[in-house]
């Protein structure tokens, strides 16, 4: 192994830096690069090849592997028209997102407002109240089906999407006023001593001072929450009992049971049920890590 | 592979305590309209859909629960017949083998990960690769395993590779031998992206002079790592380690997509029990039970977290 581990990008010292001094550590670092570009080959060979089988001819996909294309280069947006069309993926999208945005939303706005009292309103039993907020944290879905199902079912409300969002919304507050509490917690204690001080209303203080301060660690919760409904399958697969309602994730999951070795529609339906995350993922990274670590590091 | 971050608190202790509303120091309280406006619709949702669900469950896994009602009080019952039931303690059985090898190799190799790519220029690029997994819903990584996993050697990566060599095919998903394996392994693919961040942000917190003063008294890297980034970095891994075995007891969708818990019930998980039992077999007591034992499991992790929370943020 390379004598300069964890300080890789600091400069080199002087009298190191001669031209033979820099091969011999190339060379060090060789197996550092082989183990890299093993770790990249094995996290990213499953998706492409899944990227690339969506857009071959079923023909192809069934005569040659995914990893001989380049001698058949032949692409085609057939296998798309398809699960959008008659496999009704079209609609699935849509209630992917008619499911996903409320879920988000109604967190958000709920979470901000309880975990702005726990972190600045005054009251009796504030931190016991939020201890045990952050004990039910650790209840599973699990508990929650049957209940909730009675609770539901009279009002009609499995057939349509209430039952999902209301279920999605109150199993996300124990984190999201969690994680909110502690950052909001963070903002300086002057300026919002000020505002009282000044006579604001405590709405208005949040309103005009915590939120807009807050902005990043709403928007990772947000992308956070609406990833985890995005990618949800179970609860959609208790509260929505409507075939016509159901998700991308019920969609792809009954396609790979009925057409379990049609890899075209099945690459195809995969890779739509994944864009939105991917798009999320690269257009918003840095609020997307820090969704995801907010919770245990920092 | 989503994973829920879990209640932890890494912040210095003393951060939470100089902020925050300090209700000892001002007598004067919040009135209960302001109050209301904040807390209710919070309270009131939890009360109704959180709270009340978890005491009718608790209810329930001592009753016969005929179509989720109510029906006959009926003691351990349930409890006692899940024990008798192989499938129950396969289920158990199996989230153990997650509990112990998902866990243990998404630290092992975030681990390596983040301390290698610590070494190269592209650091950023791998950490990103790695990590991409972490936003795709399982269903759609059973999927992509699919063209990993698949007997047909036209689909199937891994045994276009084994007939390479003459081996196989090797039905993987079809076979008791390897099917829990073949899921694990689907498991720490997607979820080793989580550890190799947060791991990585916790080694490069790590004072430069630290490592600088071991190399100089002529530490090698084998020492190194076992010696000083290892212990340094203990508490996020043992943060790490309690957010995925909470995250596996709850594990469902990877085996319910990939195998439905087959061949037979080999690749059942205890939340696909749960699912099995109350919503294909209509056994709502039952399902009632196994959803309690998920309770009674994760309540030891709870209390763990609720600890740490307490001892660093509320005082």
């Amino acid at each position: 192994m390379s004598t300069d581990a964890i300080a890789t990008q600091a400069a080199p010292r002087a009298s190191e830096d001669t031209l033979s001094a820099r091969i011999v550590r190339g060379l060090n670092r060789t197996p550092i690069h082989i183990a890299m570009v093993i770790v990249g080959v094995i996290w990213l060979a499953p998706t492409i090849g899944l990227l690339i089988t969506s857009f071959r001819p079923r023909t192809d996909i069934q005569a040659t592997g995914w990893w001989e294309t380049l001698s058949t280069l032949r692409f085609t947006l057939d296998n798309y028209a398809q699960v959008i069309g008659a496999q009704s993926m079209g609609r699935a999208f849509l209630n992917s997102v008619i499911i996903s945005v409320p879920s988000t939303l109604l967190p958000l706005a709920v979470c901000s407002l309880a975990a702005y009292a726990f972190a600045w309103l005054r009251f009796r039993f504030r931190d016991t109240l939020f201890l045990i907020v952050v004990a039910l944290m650790m209840v599973p879905v699990q508990l929650g089906f049957i209940p909730l199902l009675q609770l539901f079912k009279p009002f009609g409300l499995t057939q349509g999407y209430v039952a999902v969002w209301l279920a999605h919304t109150a199993f996300a507050l124990p984190f999201g006023i969690f994680l909110l509490r502690n950052f909001f917690i963070t903002l300086p204690r002057d300026l919002i001593e000020a505002a009282r001080i000044d006579g604001a209303s405590v709405l208005g203080i949040f309103r005009t001072i915590v939120v807009p301060l807050s902005v990043p660690a709403i928007a990772a919760y947000g992308i956070f929450q609406f990833l985890w409904v995005w990618n949800d399958l179970l609860m959609s697969l208790i509260f929505v009992q409507t075939n016509a309602n159901y998700p991308m994730t019920i969609q792809v999951t009954t396609l790979l049971g009925t057409y379990g070795t049609e890899w075209n529609l099945l690459a195809a339906a995969a890779f739509l049920l994944m864009a939105v995350p991917l798009a999320v993922f690269f257009s918003l990274q840095r609020y997307f890590v820090q969704g995801l670590l907010a919770g245990s590091v920092k | 592979m989503a994973i829920t971050p879990q209640p932890i608190e890494l912040t210095p202790a003393g951060q939470s305590r100089t902020a925050g509303g300090g209700g000892k120091l001002h007598v004067e309280r919040d009135s209960p309209f302001t109050l209301a406006i904040f807390l209710g619709p919070a309270f009131i949702l939890l009360l109704v859909f959180l709270i009340y669900p978890v005491l009718y469950t608790l209810r329930l896994s001592l009753d016969r629960g005929l179509g989720g009602n109510f029906t006959r009080l009926v003691g351990l019952d349930n409890y006692v017949s899940l024990l008798n039931q192989p499938s129950f303690v396969q289920a158990i059985v199996n989230n153990v083998l997650w509990i112990v090898f998902y866990t243990g190799f998404v630290i092992f190799l975030g681990l390596i990960i983040a301390v290698v790519a610590m070494r190269v220029r592209y650091e950023a690029i791998i950490k990103a690769i790695v990590f991409i997994p972490m936003a795709i819903a399982a269903t759609a990584l059973a999927v992509i395993w699919g063209f990993v996993y698949s007997t047909d050697p036209n689909i199937g990566l891994l045994n276009a590779l084994l007939g390479a060599v003459n081996i196989g095919p090797i039905s993987w998903l079809g076979d008791t031998t390897f099917v829990n394996w073949a899921l694990i392994a689907v498991g720490i693919w997607g979820s080793t992206g989580f550890a190799t961040v947060i791991l990585s942000a916790a080694l490069k917190s790590i004072p430069a002079e630290i490592l600088e003063a071991a190399r100089t008294d002529g530490a090698n890297e084998l020492q190194i790592f076992w010696r000083i980034l290892v212990p340094m970095v203990s508490l996020p891994i043992s943060v790490l380690a309690v957010t995925l075995i909470v995250n596996v007891i709850k594990l469902f969708d990877i085996p319910y997509v990939m195998t439905h818990g087959g061949p037979g019930t080999s690749s059942r998980v205890i939340a696909f029990e749960m699912y099995i039992q109350g919503f294909q077999s209509g056994q709502f007591g039952r399902a009632a039970a196994v959803a309690v034992v998920m309770l009674l499991i994760l309540i030891p992790v709870m209390v763990f977290n609720i600890r740490r929370f307490r001892s660093s943020a509320v005082v």
